[in-house]
């Protein structure tokens, strides 16, 4: 498998067994409302400032150990997909440091990187070199990734015909299938009907059976505090509470 | 499914910060899905597929043909007029497809550069890739054309020509770099660059010899012209595929200077591709939060 990224130096205070560690990181967004070259050019004529600005991050530190199964709990608005996309790479820290080991796959969204245009067997290929497979790997987990899915009869049709819920298991079924030790799962365990639904949780509970970390945002309590051993609790960029899932989902219920 | 691996192996990364270019070399075989992906979506649904590629610098040849060649009479002065024109049109057109597109790549893959760390410079690159394929099959027509005029192979001119399109290839994937980056912040650049593509075919020997420029400007318009790296493949391009095949043409029909001009513009390219790279890298980090 090819690295994601090039090394670093480790963190401080990491502990032996860590995979992730955050460290007072801050992230900062620029609610800017001047796009164009001219429109800038105006402002700073005007002296107006670019727009104001907004913290969805606020000195958040955390560590995650391996095998761990974490939920980043919270409402609308209080950082966990920021958190997520930061520990994934898709973004950067405005301040403090994230880093890892150990190879990642960011569920962020399933079926990102899905092309309608192509077929089922292209985007296969396509999403699993995305999220980080060679090709050897992907030919020999193919027929499981496509079993998986159930969707053997369209594997060879263009995916802008498949029905949304055939969409989604085969997005979901190919990132699955890539074998990171650490997974980031944002919301996609709404993924098609409740058989499905099903299956992709117990794939999940077989993933975090075989020892690898989970980082999981969700909205669905219940199957949160079911399925992951700890829970973070994040309001407004702060983290407020870090437990047990189930005392986790108590305290968010609470607030 | 293996157990992941032992922690004690595996070295401390920062996510999101990868090696640039070389990671699109290590991730080549996601390069080449990517590069498909985009010949198959260009293509969705058109009859001709493909040979697209072959109408579009077509008929754009025919307009210069009859415009400059036969109604400017270029064709009087110069020998091998349509071997001529067509070298230094391809040269110009791989150039300005693989700018144009490397320049709008990053906007163009939003959504997977929003939701999927990958090294975002695989876009970019595959863009010049895609470039690249339509490249070769005017070449082909061009080598056609060249060997019907008389044109027979030479080493040292072969050798200038891969030189050339390596100059292209290095200087289209800088600028892409360097303006789809910024495309990202400004959208204004993807017009800039359209503006630019338009006006390099006339910058450039490609339609008109470079003597008719340097007996027509200062000497140092005329030196700054001559270091132009697209000037420099393109007379490379004449060197190779129309020089050989003319009989009445003397050696002057090149500028003086090609091969000093030709080390120049690798040295140019080079360094407009590291800073096309830096600059990249630089604003990447907002590439998530601006898209």
């Amino acid at each position: 498998m090819t690295s994601m990224s090039t090394t670093s130096s480790a963190p401080r205070a990491a502990g032996p067994n860590a995979r992730i560690v955050v460290d007072d990181v801050r992230m900062q967004f620029v609610l800017r409302h001047n796009r164009s070259l001219k429109e800038l050019a105006m402002a700073m004529v005007r002296g107006k400032d670019l727009g104001n600005t907004f913290m969805a991050l606020d000195g958040v530190s955390l560590q995650v150990d391996s095998g761990e199964t974490v939920a980043l709990l919270g409402h609308n608005g209080s950082g966990k997909s920021t958190l997520l996309k930061l520990i994934s790479g898709v973004m950067h820290p405005t301040s403090g440091s994230v880093r890892l080991r150990g190879r990642i796959a960011g569920l962020i969204e399933v079926g990102a990187g899905f092309h309608p245009d192509l077929t089922g067997r292209e985007n296969v290929y396509l999403n699993g070199a995305i999220l980080g497979m060679d090709e050897p790997s992907i030919r020999a987990r193919f027929d499981e990734i496509v079993a998986f899915s159930e969707i053997e009869r369209f594997i060879d049709t263009e995916v802008k015909h498949y029905s949304s819920g055939m969409f989604l298991r085969l997005a979901f079924s190919v990132a699955v299938h890539t074998d990171p030790e650490i997974f980031l799962i944002d919301e996609i365990l709404s993924v098609g009907d409740e058989p499905f639904q099903r299956k992709c949780l117990d794939r999940i509970r077989e993933l975090k059976d075989e020892g690898r970390t989970l980082v999981v945002v969700s909205h669905d309590l219940n199957m949160v505090s079911e399925l992951c051993s700890r829970g973070i609790v994040l309001q407004r960029g702060n983290q407020v509470f870090d437990g047990t899932a189930a005392d986790a989902v108590a305290h968010l219920r609470s607030l | 499914m293996s157990a992941p691996a032992p922690l004690v192996d595996q070295p401390w990364t920062e996510p999101g910060k990868g090696a640039g270019l070389l990671d699109v070399v290590r991730r080549r075989y996601l390069l080449k899905l990517l590069v498909r992906k985009e010949l198959r979506v260009r293509y969705r649904g058109s009859v001709l597929g493909l040979a697209w590629s072959y109408v579009k610098p077509g008929v754009q040849y025919v307009v210069y043909f009859l415009a400059l060649g036969i109604f400017l009479n270029l064709r009087g002065s110069i020998e091998d007029y349509p071997v001529y024109l067509f070298s230094g049109l391809v040269v110009v057109n791989f150039f300005t497809e693989a700018f144009g597109n490397a320049t709008r790549a990053v906007v163009w893959n939003a959504p997977l550069v929003k939701k999927i760390f990958l090294p975002r410079e695989l876009f970019p690159v595959a863009s010049v890739w895609v470039a690249g394929v339509h490249f070769v099959p005017q070449v082909v027509v061009l080598l056609i054309g060249a060997v019907i005029s008389g044109w027979r192979p030479q080493v040292l001119p072969l050798v200038g020509a891969v030189l050339a399109t390596l100059i292209i290839a290095a200087l289209a994937t800088g600028l892409g770099l360097l303006f789809g980056s910024l495309n990202v912040v400004f959208r204004d650049m993807e017009n800039f660059v359209d503006l630019a593509n338009m006006v390099v075919v006339w910058l450039s020997p490609v339609l008109y010899r470079w003597d008719q420029v340097a007996s027509a400007v200062p000497a140092w318009v005329a030196t700054v012209y001559q270091l132009n790296p697209i000037t420099v493949a393109v007379e490379l391009y004449h060197y190779a595929f129309w020089w050989p095949g003319t009989v009445n043409t003397p050696a002057t029909a090149l500028p003086p200077d090609l091969l000093v001009n030709s080390l120049v513009a690798v040295v140019v390219a080079a360094v407009v591709l590291v800073a096309g790279q830096l600059v990249f890298r630089r604003v990447e980090g907002r590439f998530a939060i601006d898209l």
